[in-house]
């Protein structure tokens, strides 16, 4: 046996997954609430100790960790026009695993100074201008930043032609070049800043957030937990030297506060004849819906997916216990869905977060209507010949009808426009090992792989009935 | 030389694909750095892709005969977008049917194109016009 053992420091649980890894063969998992007063390393201890008793004594070969505690890893993603080098910027923070807490684009005014001041970010990334481009946007955002009293060092990721001049006058801001996520207009380049902002974490942010002595029990913590299941998703996707993965695949991790989606997909144009619009995405994607969560934001799922009236549809209740039970819920963050109400008031309210956070993650079609007749216009990811959606999160493992809730990910006759998987295999994370086989991938890829075929259970072919 | 630095498309919903490459080798081939954003390009992607590029000209295409509806505010947006004074031009079949070019002409100047180019017009002339007026020596 060559055991391994995986952590995941949550903002609310610490998670432990025990893996051996030379029989591919997930060994148990436990998790212990942490709260805002308790030390993250009680956690850790408390969870340990229900692994041991699930497994017994177990010599680790090896302990890897990741990490969302205290706030995730937070940055402010900087850029010239929005929907081109502020949305790269955006991108390239998201698919790192860090939660976006301000997003600027065009040049910066003292008042968002002392905004960026008061969100006291982990890390800022600042782009503008492609290769040869634009400069004075960069050069005056980079000295506006440095008049910030908040302590953040900055990658610098934009116009290759006055990087240096940026760094020069971020003045005693910490500064890293990289190069720029947009070199050419609408190309992204978003790995080499993803690379430096890994390092970042772990050099700097893991030691700030007061996690140094979690550190040290373990043999790193080695990225923000979003990154972890990023790597586990691309790794299920696109498998690794000898073992085929399972193809193009979305997951959607439906949490407390937000909504996250995962796409591991080209999305190209399927026709010649669609002309796709602005800025290519990634083909490992990450969106966050901040405004979309299961308890924390729960009031934002009605707002989000067109009102109360919806809600009620599909919990079966009317629409004014629809209004009470959530607003029940946004208050009772810790409720578990005990009675039957409360089981259909969850239903519904996860199948319209994954139904907006899909939407909105997935590209649109639009038919463009010219003389003699019309033409398509493509704007972000087609997703809707992805067959596979892989879904996780708290909510999801507690719920009972999985494969109903992920129908509502799919494409829908009343929003044609939304180009979400026509079908899909509806994939359940129910052990929660997404992050911890994201970890594992880094080091036994094969076996990580192996453990998630077996371990993600297969709710059938699901499909939107409308 | 510091490359002269030009944003060119089809404007509108127009998707005529074949002169928007044509014009693409020849500029690049006459020593411009050319960002070509295709066919049905709105106002605002040329103007947001000449912000970023911090681009000396935008040379707008238009076939279908809507060019002048499509262009429209062009330059008032390239106003208010802070790239004031950039060079615009505009060509292809940039009108229904066959009307006199002066008059033409006359329209899309008073809209603040800078060139306006009939019906058939070589990439050559083009070329020549942009060197002129961005001072390239030849
Ligand atoms: C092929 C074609 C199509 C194809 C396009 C396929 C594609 N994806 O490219 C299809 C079938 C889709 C099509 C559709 C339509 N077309 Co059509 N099409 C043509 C055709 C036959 C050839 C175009 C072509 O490729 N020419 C070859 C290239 C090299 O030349 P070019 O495009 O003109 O570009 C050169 C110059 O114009 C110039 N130039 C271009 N831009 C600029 C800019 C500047 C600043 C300068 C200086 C010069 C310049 O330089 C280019 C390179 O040398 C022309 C007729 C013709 N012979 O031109 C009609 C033509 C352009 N189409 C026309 C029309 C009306 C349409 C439709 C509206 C309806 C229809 N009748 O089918 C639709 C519109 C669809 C849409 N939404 O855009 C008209 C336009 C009439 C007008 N403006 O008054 C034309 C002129 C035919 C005609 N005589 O009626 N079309």
């Amino acid at each position: 046996m060559e055991a391994v053992l995986l952590i995941d420091f949550g903002s609310t649980y610490t998670k432990v997954t025990a893996v051996d890894q030379s029989s591919s063969q997930l060994l148990g998992t436990a998790a212990a609430y942490t709260t805002v007063e308790t030390d993250v390393g009680d956690g850790l201890s408390t969870a340990l100790a229900e692994l041991k008793r699930q497994t017994g004594k177990i010599e680790y070969q090896k302990r890897l960790a990741c990490s969302s505690a205290a706030g995730g890893l937070r940055m402010v993603a900087i850029g010239l026009v929005p929907e081109l080098t502020a949305k790269a910027a955006k991108l390239a923070s998201l698919g790192a695993g860090a939660k976006v807490i301000g997003n600027y684009s065009y040049q910066l005014n003292e008042d968002d100074v002392e905004e960026i001041d008061a969100l006291k970010p982990d890390i800022v990334l600042l782009t503008g201008g492609i290769d040869g481009g634009n400069s004075e946007s960069i050069l005056h955002n980079a000295k506006m930043l440095s008049g910030c009293s908040a302590d953040f060092p900055v990658v610098v990721a934009g116009n290759r032609s006055c990087a240096r001049q940026a760094a020069k006058l971020l003045g005693n801001k910490t500064s890293y070049l990289v190069e720029n996520v947009m070199p050419e207009l609408n190309r992204l380049n978003v790995l080499p800043a993803q690379q430096k902002i890994r390092e970042l974490f772990l050099e700097r942010i893991v030691r700030a957030k007061g996690l140094s002595r979690e550190a040290e029990l373990v043999d790193g913590i080695l990225m923000p937990t979003p990154a972890a299941v990023m790597a586990a998703m691309e790794l299920l996707a696109g498998g690794c030297p000898g073992h085929s993965g399972i193809g193009e695949l979305i997951a959607a991790d439906l949490g407390g506060a937000t909504t996250d989606i995962y796409s591991i997909a080209s999305g190209d144009p399927r026709k010649d004849t669609t002309v796709y619009k602005g800025l290519p995405e990634p083909y490992a994607k990450r969106t966050v819906e901040g405004d979309i969560g299961m308890r924390y934001s729960v009031l934002g799922i009605p707002e989000a997916a067109g009102g109360y009236r919806r809600v009620a549809e599909l919990a079966e209740m009317p629409e004014e216990k629809a209004r009470e039970l959530t607003a029940y819920l946004a208050a009772h963050t810790d409720a578990l869905p005990t009675t039957g109400e409360l089981e259909r008031i969850d239903f519904a309210l996860a199948a319209l977060a994954v139904e907006t956070a899909v939407a909105r993650h997935c590209g649109t079609m639009e038919q463009v209507f010219t003389l003699t007749g019309t033409a398509l216009a493509q704007t972000g990811k087609d997703l809707t010949e992805v067959e596979r959606l892989v879904m996780t999160g708290g909510a999801v493992i507690h719920a009972k009808r999985v494969a109903d809730i992920a129908a509502h990910a799919l494409y829908s006759t009343k929003q044609p426009e939304s180009l979400r998987p026509l079908k899909a295999e509806i994939l359940v994370d129910k052990e929660y090992i997404l992050a911890a086989m994201g970890l594992l991938a880094g080091h036994h890829p094969a076996s990580a792989l192996n453990v998630m075929k077996k371990e993600l259970v297969s709710h059938g072919f699901a499909q939107q009935k409308n | 030389m510091d490359q002269k630095k030009i944003v060119i498309g089809v404007i509108g919903a127009d998707v005529h694909a074949v002169g928007n490459k044509i014009l693409y080798h020849a500029f690049t081939q006459a020593g411009f750095h050319v960002i070509n954003l295709g066919v049905m390009v709105s106002q605002e992607e040329y103007i947001s892709a000449a912000i970023e590029a911090d681009a000396d000209a935008i040379v707008v295409s238009s076939l279908y005969g809507h060019g002048e509806l499509d262009c429209r505010g062009m330059r008032e947006k390239c106003d208010e977008s802070g790239l004031k004074g950039i060079l615009l031009y505009v060509g292809g079949n940039i009108v229904v049917g066959k009307q006199p070019f002066e008059d033409v002409e006359k329209r899309f100047k008073a809209m603040g194109f800078d060139r306006v180019f009939g019906p058939g017009t070589p990439p050559e002339t083009t070329i020549d016009a942009l060197k002129e007026d961005l001072g390239v020596a030849e």
